[in-house]
C-alpha cells in the first residue's frame, strides 16, 4: 500500500475504514436515513473510495481500490476531498424543542 | 480392462444412478424462480415443493451445482448462539439436520462429535457462561467447562500454562456436529427434482424486471424468463444482486479462507474453536485436519488465498496442537463472506413485492442451510414474514434492534 505519509508498506500495518461516503446532519436527517449512514454499504465490485488507516503512525487518508482485484489505483491525503472546514449545525435548544417533541 | 466388468458397465441391469435428470430447456415462466443453486436456494426448492406444493420452479445459477459457497464453508453445525431470536433459529435448523440423512436416503456424514469453544481471558469465560445460560433457557445442550473438564474432552490440547493464552476452559456444546456440504446440496438437488423442480446451471441472473414495485421477470444468459416470485440465495453475491432490485444491503464482502492438512490417523474427535485465537479445527473421516481463522483484513470479491492467513492461523494452531508442526498443509481456499453489522442474516421480505431475500450468510451459513431453506420456503409461499424470521428483517436496521451475534461468531473477525 503506497502511504502518502510513509511511502510503500505493508498492508498488514494497515486498516480499512470503509467507503467514503456523506455523512447527513445528525440534527436533521430522519433515523431512517441515519440508518443508512450507519448500516448499509454499497459493496460495489468495482473502484471505490476507501477511508485508510496507516496504524502504526496514526495516518488516515484515502485510497481508490478495485474491489475485485485488489488493485490499488491511487492513494492521496484526505485534505484532496476535504478540503472546506465543516460546520455542524447546533444542537437544537432543549429548553424549547423539549415541547414540541413530547 | 476384463470383460467381465466392462459387461456390468454396460449391462441395463445396472444402470448409472443420476442424483439429477439431465438440463432441461429454460421455459419462459415459472411460478418461482430461486437465484443461487446453493444450500440454501436448493433447500428452499426442496422445501417449496415438499410443504407447500408449488413445483414449477427454476433454480438458476450462473455457476456450477454448490459451486460457491456452499463448496468453501468448514462444514461445522452447532446452535450455540448468544441472542434468544438465534438459538431459536438454529436449534430448528439442528432438528432438520438430525433427520436429513434418512428423509433423503443419502448419507450426509452427519456426525455429533461435541463443540469445544475455548475462553483464554475472564472476559471469555464471561461470555462463554452467559451462552451457556441463554442456550440451556432455550433448550439447548451447553454448559461451561473449565480447565480440567476440557482436559478430559480433548486430552490431545496443550493445557500448558506457559503460552500466550493459556485455556481457562471453555462452552461445551455436546451436539455439535459436522456434515459432508456437498452431500446436503445434492440431497436437496435430488429432492428438489424429484418432484418437479429444474435446476439450471450456467444460467446467470442479469437484471430483473420490476413493474410498479413488483417483480415480474428475471433476465438470464440464457433468456428472459417471466416469473410469480422470487427468491435471491447468493450468498458472497448479495449485495450486487440485490442492487439490480434497487435494493441497498448493510453487507460488506469479504473473504474468508481456509485449509485442509493431509490426511492423518483419528486422533481429534470434538471440534475446537478459539475466538482469541481465531481458530478453529476439527479433524474429517478422511483424517484431514480442517483449520479455518477469522476473515481477511478487508473486503474484497475475490477467492485467492493469501500467505499472511496461513501464518496467521498456524502461530495459533501451534500454540494448541504443538504436534503438528511438521504436518503438510494439502489445500487452501477462500470463500466470500456477507458480513453484515451484527453478524446475523437478513432474511425474508423486500420492498420490492414477491421478491425475497436470504443474505447475510457471513461465516455462518452452512449450519443454517436446512432452516433457512424451510423459513424461506414458507415466507415465500404465504407471503408472510414466518415469526422465527421476524428478528433477521431487513427493516431491523431502520429500527436500530440488531441481533447481535458476534459474541458467538466461532472466531473474532
Amino acid at each position: 500500500m503506497p502511504c502518502p505519509l510513509n511511502g510503500l508498506r505493508n498492508i498488514s500495518e494497515f486498516v480499512c475504514g470503509g467507503e467514503v461516503t456523506e455523512m447527513p446532519s445528525a440534527v436533521t436527517s430522519s433515523d431512517v436515513a441515519w440508518a443508512d449512514y450507519v448500516f448499509m454499504e454499497n459493496n460495489a465490485a468495482d473502484v471505490i473510495r476507501e477511508w485508510w488507516l496507516h496504524v502504526t503512525s496514526g495516518y488516515w487518508f484515502i485510497a481508490e481500490r478495485h474491489t475485485a482485484t485488489d488493485e490499488i489505483i491511487r492513494t492521496y491525503p484526505a485534505s484532496e476531498l476535504f478540503n472546506v472546514r465543516v460546520e455542524f449545525e447546533p444542537l437544537p435548544d432543549e429548553s424549547t424543542s423539549q415541547g414540541s417533541a413530547k | 480392462m476384463p470383460f467381465g466388468l466392462l459387461k456390468y458397465g454396460l449391462s441395463k441391469t445396472y444402470p448409472a444412478d443420476r442424483l439429477i435428470p439431465p438440463q432441461s430447456e429454460l421455459k419462459s415462466t415459472y411460478d418461482v424462480v430461486i437465484i443461487g443453486a446453493g444450500g440454501h436456494g436448493l433447500a428452499a426448492a426442496y422445501y417449496l415443493a415438499r410443504e407447500h406444493g408449488i413445483t414449477n420452479i427454476a433454480v438458476i445459477d450462473k455457476g456450477y451445482l454448490a459451486g460457491g459457497n456452499t463448496a468453501r464453508n468448514t462444514a461445522i453445525v452447532r446452535a450455540n448462539y448468544l441472542t434468544p431470536e438465534g438459538v431459536d433459529f438454529y436449534k430448528e435448523s439442528m432438528a432438520l439436520w438430525e433427520n436429513l440423512s434418512s428423509e433423503f436416503n443419502l448419507n450426509l456424514l452427519y456426525s455429533r462429535r461435541g463443540h469445544l469453544t475455548l475462553a483464554h481471558t475472564d472476559g471469555a469465560l464471561r461470555t462463554m457462561r452467559w451462552r451457556a445460560e441463554v442456550n440451556k433457557h432455550m433448550g439447548v445442550d451447553s454448559e461451561l467447562a473449565y480447565a480440567d473438564d476440557v482436559a478430559k474432552l480433548c486430552p490431545q490440547l496443550n493445557m500448558s500454562r506457559e503460552v500466550r493464552y493459556p485455556i481457562l476452559g471453555a462452552l461445551y456444546h455436546p451436539p455439535g456436529a459436522t456434515a459432508r456440504h456437498d452431500s446436503l446440496a445434492w440431497g436437496y438437488a435430488r429432492g428438489a427434482t424429484d418432484r418437479g423442480v429444474e435446476i439450471h446451471q450456467n444460467t446467470e441472473a442479469t437484471g430483473l424486471t420490476i413493474e410498479a414495485g413488483r417483480i415480474t421477470g428475471v433476465e438470464t444468459t440464457k433468456g428472459h424468463i417471466s416469473c410469480g416470485k422470487v427468491l435471491q440465495a447468493v450468498a458472497g453475491s448479495s449485495s450486487l444482486v440485490a442492487a439490480m432490485a434497487g435494493i441497498k444491503l448493510p453487507i460488506r464482502t469479504i473473504p474468508l479462507q481456509a485449509c485442509v492438512s493431509v490426511p492423518l490417523k483419528p486422533f481429534l474427535d470434538p471440534i475446537i474453536v478459539s475466538g482469541s485465537l481465531h481458530v478453529y479445527v476439527w479433524q474429517t473421516a478422511r483424517g484431514e485436519i480442517v483449520m479455518g481463522g477469522s476473515t481477511d483484513p478487508y473486503p474484497l470479491y475475490s477467492t485467492r488465498s493469501s500467505l499472511e492467513f496461513k501464518e496467521g492461523l498456524m502461530m495459533h494452531i501451534l500454540e494448541l496442537f504443538p504436534f503438528l508442526s511438521e504436518v503438510k498443509l494439502m489445500r487452501q481456499w477462500a470463500g466470500m463472506a456477507d458480513m453484515t453489522p451484527d453478524f446475523s442474516p437478513i432474511m425474508g421480505l423486500t420492498a420490492i413485492d414477491d421478491y425475497y431475500i436470504d443474505s447475510g450468510w457471513g461465516t455462518w451459513g452452512f449450519k443454517a442451510t436446512p432452516v433457512a431453506g424451510f423459513r424461506m420456503a414458507e415466507c415465500v409461499a404465504t407471503g408472510r414474514q414466518p415469526a422465527i424470521l421476524k428478528p433477521f428483517s431487513i427493516d431491523r436496521f431502520d429500527t436500530f434492534s440488531q441481533v447481535g451475534e458476534r459474541g458467538a461468531a466461532s472466531v473474532g473477525h
